[in-house]
Parts: C-alpha cells; structure tokens; sequence
C-alpha cells in the first residue's frame, strides 16, 4: 500500500550513519576530562546552535551523546568528554590524529537571542558548563544587546572546575557577574564553598526581566530552578538541559522519553514550564 | 458514522482465487507472507499456497492464555491475532545499520545494500493496519526519515481481512481501529463461508490492488454478499472480548503519576518485556557494535528493545526508572497518554496481545479501569 509521504529517498543521507572525523588536539581538562578537537575528513563541519550536541563513535566500542562544547574557526567542533563508562572512556583516550564517527547536531538549543534587551542568568553545575560555553560566548559576542549577565558556576570541588582559563577573562570584564562555588574545598581555597543555587540570591539580575540558562546534574538543576522561582522569575523564561539515556537521537529508540518529550528532539534544552510538572515526580 | 455503502470496487472470489492471489504475488516477485500454524500458535511467514493457511483452526485467548482450538468448519481466517506483527517484517528485530571500515587512509561508513525483498503481506486485520500506520509516523513522518522502513514500507503489498471471529482479548471496537478495514490496504477480504460456500468478498483500496485483482478468477459481488460480508464484521464488534474507555484516558494517566495502583501492577509485573515484544506499535530499539579482531572493520545493529528493562533509562550513576511500578507506568502511560502528545493518536489499537502474552495476566483494560474507578482527582480532557 503506497503512502503518502515523501520519498524516503530524497532524504539525503541516513542520519545512522556517522561522517569521519580526526582527533585534531586533545586538551586534558580534569583528571578524568577532556576536551577533543575534532575536524571533517571531508567537507565543512555543519552548522550548530549552542546547546545543542553529537553523537561521538569510538571505533568498536560505542556510541555517547555529546555536547558541543567549543567550535574552532578552522571548522572543527570541541567535545569536553568526561571518562564515566565504556564509550566515554574510549573517547576520553583517543589519541591525535585517531579517526571517529560523529553525527549530529541533533537537539534544540539555548534560545540565546530571544534573551536580547534582558539580563540573562547563567547557571552551570560540573560539566553542564560544556554545552553552555558556546551560550555564554555568543552572549558576550554580542554583549550590548542584552541587560546584566550573570555566570554561576559550581563544581564538587576546586580540581574538578572546569575551563579555568575561559572563567579568568569573563570574571575579568566589568560587564559581566561571575560567581565560583565548590562543594567542599580544602583550606587553600580562597573562593565561596556551599552549592551552586546558593548563588543565585546573590546574583544581580532583574527577576522580572531575565532568562536562565541552567545546566548540571538533575538534582542541581532541581534545586536551581527552584531558587530561581523563589527569586521571582517566571517558569517561561526558566531553560533547563536534559539529559537521558540516547540510542538513536533522532526519536526513534524511544530511549530519551521524558513524560511525552523525546529529549533527542524536543531537548536537550527545554523550556521549564513545559516539563514543570514532571520535573518532580521520581523516575519519569 | 457509517462507512460509505459501497464507495470500493468489489468483486467476490473463492478459495481457487485465493489461492490465485498468492500465485500472483509471488510471480510479481513479492515475498507471500501470512498467518500460519507453528509451535501451538499461528504466527506470520511465508506462505507458499493456500495450505500453509491454518485452515481450521482457531483460538482461545484470555489474560496470560493463549491455546489453538480446532473450528468445526474450514475457515481460513477464523482466528484474531497471535504472537507475531507485522512489525517484524517492516521493523525487524535485528537490523544492520551500517559498516565502517579502518585502514591507514582513514573511516568508511557504508550503510547496507537496501534488501531487494519486497513483502506482500496477506491477513492484515484491521488493528495492525492502524499499527502500521501509527509506525509510519514513528519512521517516516518526523525530523528524519528511516530509509530502510520506508523502502520495505513502500514496496509492501497489503492484502487485510476484516475479522469474522473476535479474540477474547480484543477491544478494537474501543479504540475505533477495528474490525473492518477501512483504509491503508491494497485489498481487502472477508471470509463468506456458509453451508453451501466458501467464498471472499473482495474490496481494492488501490490502483496496484485493482490490477492484481483483475488476474484473478473472480465474479461479480452482488448485495447479498454485501451484506453477509457487513454481518460478519458486525457480529465480530458484537463479541469483544475486552473494552476500554478512552474518554479523558490520557488526562486520567497523566494526571495520576502516583495512583497506587502502579504499585499494585508492579506486584504482578515481572518487567519480562512480553507485552512490548508482541506490541504491534512499540517501535523501542537499541543498537549494538561489532567489530573484528584485527580492528579494521566494525559494525552497528539495531536491535527491538523494551522500556520494561533496566537498562533502557539507564544514565551515569544509575538508571532512572529503577523500580518496576515505574517502568509499568512509563509503558501503559506512553501507549495511552503521550503517544498522543507525540504522534496525534493512541500507540494502542486494541489488538489485545500484550494481555494474551503477560506471563502474569497483567490486562491493560483492567489497569486503566482501575485507575479510572479509583482516581482521586480528575481533570477535564
Ligand atoms: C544531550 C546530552 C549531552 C551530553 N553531553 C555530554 C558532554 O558534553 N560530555 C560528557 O562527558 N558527557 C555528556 N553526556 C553524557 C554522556 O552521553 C554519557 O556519559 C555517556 O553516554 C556514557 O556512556 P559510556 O558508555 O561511557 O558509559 P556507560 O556507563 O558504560 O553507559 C552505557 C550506555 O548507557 C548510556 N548512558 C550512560 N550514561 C548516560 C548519560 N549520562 N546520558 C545519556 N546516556 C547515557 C549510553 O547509551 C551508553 O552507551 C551527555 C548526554 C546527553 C544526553
Ligand atoms: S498495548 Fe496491547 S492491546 Fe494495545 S496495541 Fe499494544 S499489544 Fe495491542
Ligand atoms: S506487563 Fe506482563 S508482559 Fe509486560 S513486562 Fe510486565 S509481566 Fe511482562
Ligand atoms: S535518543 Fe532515540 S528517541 Fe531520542
């Protein structure tokens, strides 16, 4: 029985199938982090939105969804790539020059000029910094167009903050509010202990008037989110990254649902007042 | 309301035009496949003649049940539905993805050949048709399209039967997808046998469906045959076996994420994965490499999957759906309730399977009508 669809085969190619990439420079972040530059083998890398992510294949071993963490003007793509697993810990120890599998950008992104003419709140836990790198980039590219700008960042401890050299120059601008919390510190650490939504009274936006950008482990961002509503800001302007287990990222394992979202395509960003009343209710 | 009378072109066959049809398929190049007996149930694959039609035989089904009965006529279709689905031809269990290939030069991806194969199925009821089209929107009608679906979709002959016998486990009449066929079909069938015939009214639904049926011995279908083909399909929606109240269901499920029955059901619930098997719209996979030992050639399979295991939600530092209550009330609620959100229609067609295959009886039906009788709060749909 013949549909009424398009012809699959005008479809281009199949988004199974990975493009080869080369491991250009490899960047250790964290003792079990780090960041791959990955190039084309042939053609231009594609186009991204920060926030968004690809599927990295490590030969034989697997496939992971990873976030888009950087992007070089030579055309390549940055993966910070935490060693958690089989596939992670394959591609956290390529070498220069290996070749990989990539596809992508799958996902939505953070919709960072919908914030111009208000002050935007940026809120990362851990590696939740990666994807929004590419966000606070963009904002600070085109700084002029938005209201105050705040940067919280939170990490377990003082080794395990990630990009030490990208926070150094945004906390030097006077333009822009960086606030660094660990969880616990040694006594040679001079910064703010305590969790990251801590940050967020002391943060200096305009409740009424701002977007956040929120991303880190759930529990963190359950947390922020909640001191976020306290502080007045409305769910609408609340954008929250998940995460889920992702086979296929193009909707069809079913793998990521989240209540009726797939976070492959309706995610990973998703506006909070969308998924607010699954957000607390335990494995969904 | 009432189908169009008539609106189809039909025309009436018997068994020597049956078993015509399947000699026209197959001459066509389509690989025949249809229900036939094997291991105590009637499942789907390839029929060679008439024959390896299970002839006389039907079944008892009830909530974790399922025995073959011998009829005591020769119907050829006088069954509801067994284990298989369609979807194990159009979404098979095992599928490769792609190769890739590794040499100094650097990686090739190549994805496979398309098969070749071209698949008529005969026996389709009208539940599965409905199934197969919600897949078509799974696979075809989002983002991105899945070729290789799309391609077996495409070249795929159907030839569907209107039900003359209702399965104790059936509720199409329910959900509104069933028992007569009305579309997605190239032909379609109902089995006339009374004491003096054995014959099939046959109506076309296609252009394809018109031309095989013109190399077929058949005569013309007058209004008696109309109607003993309406009264067949009309005494099997007198006999469902199961029913389900879908009005306000998917607010019902939504808005009861803590009902305690999932704890109840999660009682019962061996997250065996059955009902998601022989789930004729569950569509789950996941995907497994391969590679050699020399490290130069790898391979991607994807394989059908199940929500009810704990590794489907699984995440760095533990899976999400832990507990069985949790992976229940993800099933029934996405077939029931955000399948709708997702697709614009029920991922349930009351074929009734995933009640028949529960090793443990669960019945959807009984779930949601629990719920429903025992909600504490409500909502309007
Ligand atoms: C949208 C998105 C963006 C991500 N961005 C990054 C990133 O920038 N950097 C990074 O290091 N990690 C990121 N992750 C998490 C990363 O995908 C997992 O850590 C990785 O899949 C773990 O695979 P593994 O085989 O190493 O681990 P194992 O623990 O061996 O996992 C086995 C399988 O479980 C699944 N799985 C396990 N953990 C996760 C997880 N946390 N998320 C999704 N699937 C998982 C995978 O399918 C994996 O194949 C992201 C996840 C998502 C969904
Ligand atoms: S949920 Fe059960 S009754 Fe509904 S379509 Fe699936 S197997 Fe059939
Ligand atoms: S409902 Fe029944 S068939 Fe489905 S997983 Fe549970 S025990 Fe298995
Ligand atoms: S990752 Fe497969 S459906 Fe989203």
């Amino acid at each position: 029985m013949s549909m009424a669809t398009t012809d699959p085969r005008a479809a281009g190619p199949a988004p199974f199938v990975p493009q080869a990439y080369r491991v250009e420079e490899v960047t250790r972040e964290l003792a079990d982090t780090v960041s791959l530059r990955l190039a084309p083998l042939d053609g231009a890398r594609p186009d991204f939105r920060p926030g968004q992510f690809n599927m990295l294949w490590a030969f034989g071993v697997g496939e992971a969804a990873i976030s888009i963490s950087d992007v070089e003007t030579d055309g390549s793509f940055v993966h910070t790539v935490r060693a958690v697993g089989a596939v992670s810990g394959a591609l956290a120890g390529l070498e220069v020059g290996t070749r990989v599998g990539l596809r992508g950008p799958f996902g939505t992104g953070w919709r960072v000029a919908e914030a111009r003419g208000a002050d935007v709140v940026v809120v990362a836990g851990g590696l939740g910094l990666a994807p929004l790198r590419p966000a606070i980039q963009a904002l600070l590219a085109d700084r002029a167009r938005y209201g105050r700008v705040a940067i919280l960042v939170g990490a377990r401890s003082p080794e395990t903050l990630l990009y030490p050299e990208a926070l150094a120059p945004w906390q030097r601008r006077p333009d822009v509010e960086v606030l660094v919390t660990v969880d616990h510190a040694g006594a040679d650490w001079a910064g703010r202990v305590g969790v990251v939504p801590g940050l967020v009274p002391r943060a200096a936006f305009d409740a009424d008037d701002c977007v956040a950008l929120v991303c880190g482990p759930e529990v963190m961002m359950r947390f922020t989110v909640a001191a976020l509503r306290h502080a007045g800001v409305a769910a609408e302007r609340i954008h929250v990254s998940m995460e889920r287990n992702m086979k296929c990222a193009v909707g069809w394992c079913g793998h990521c649902q989240f209540g009726p979202a797939f976070v492959c395509k309706d995610g990973p960003v998703m506006r909070y007042d969308a998924i607010a009343d699954l957000f607390s209710i335990p494995e969904v | 309301m009432e189908p169009e009378p008539r609106a189809r072109t039909t025309a009436l066959i018997d068994r020597r035009g049956l078993q015509a049809l399947i000699e026209a398929l197959a001459d066509e190049g389509y690989r025949v496949v249809g229900p036939t007996r094997r291991d105590d149930a009637i499942v789907y694959d390839d029929l060679a003649d008439l024959d390896d039609l299970p002839a006389g035989w039907t079944e008892h089904q009830e909530a974790g049940r399922y025995r073959l009965v011998a009829r005591d006529d020769q119907a050829l279709f006088g069954y509801a539905v067994g284990p298989h689905a369609w979807k194990r031809f159009l979404h098979p269990p095992v599928e490769t993805l792609w190769t890739a290939q590794r040499d100094e030069h650097g990686l090739t991806f190549r994805s496979p050949e398309p098969a070749e194969e071209r698949f008529a199925f005969l026996g389709v009821r009208a539940c599965e048709l409905q199934a197969i089209a919600i897949q078509d929107r799974v696979f075809l009608e989002g983002p991105h399209v899945d070729a290789g679906y799309g391609a077996r979709r495409r070249e795929a002959f159907i030839v569907a039967v209107n039900c003359g016998e209702a399965g104790g486990t059936c509720f199409c009449v329910s959900m509104q997808t069933g028992p007569r066929a009305e579309s997605g079909f190239d032909l379609a069938l109902t089995e006339l046998l009374e004491a003096d015939r054995h014959d099939f009214l046959v109506e076309v639904g296609s252009p394809a469906g018109a031309a095989l049926l013109e190399r077929l011995p058949h005569r013309k279908a007058g209004g008696a045959d109309h109607r003993a083909a309406d009264a067949v399909v009309a005494r099997t929606a007198s006999r469902m076996g199961r029913e389900l109240e879908t009005q306000g269901l998917k607010a019902l499920l939504q808005d009861n994420p803590e009902h305690p029955r999932w704890d109840d059901v999660a009682e019962r619930c061996l997250t065996c994965g059955n009902c998601t098997m022989v789930c004729p719209t569950c569509f789950c996979t996941t995907v497994e490499d391969h590679s050699d030992l020399a490290g130069t050639r790898a391979e991607r399979v994807r394989l059908w999957d199940s929500c009810f295991t704990l590794d489907f939600s699984y995440l760095h530092g533990g899976s999400v759906r832990q507990s069985p209550r949790s992976r229940y009330r993800q099933w029934m609620t996405h077939k029931l309730a955000s399948w709708i959100d997702q697709f614009g229609t029920s991922g349930c067609v009351g074929c009734g399977r995933c009640i028949t295959w529960c090793p443990t009886g669960i019945d959807i039906t009984e779930e949601a009508a629990v719920i429903r009788a025992t909600a504490p709060q409500r909502r309007d749909p």
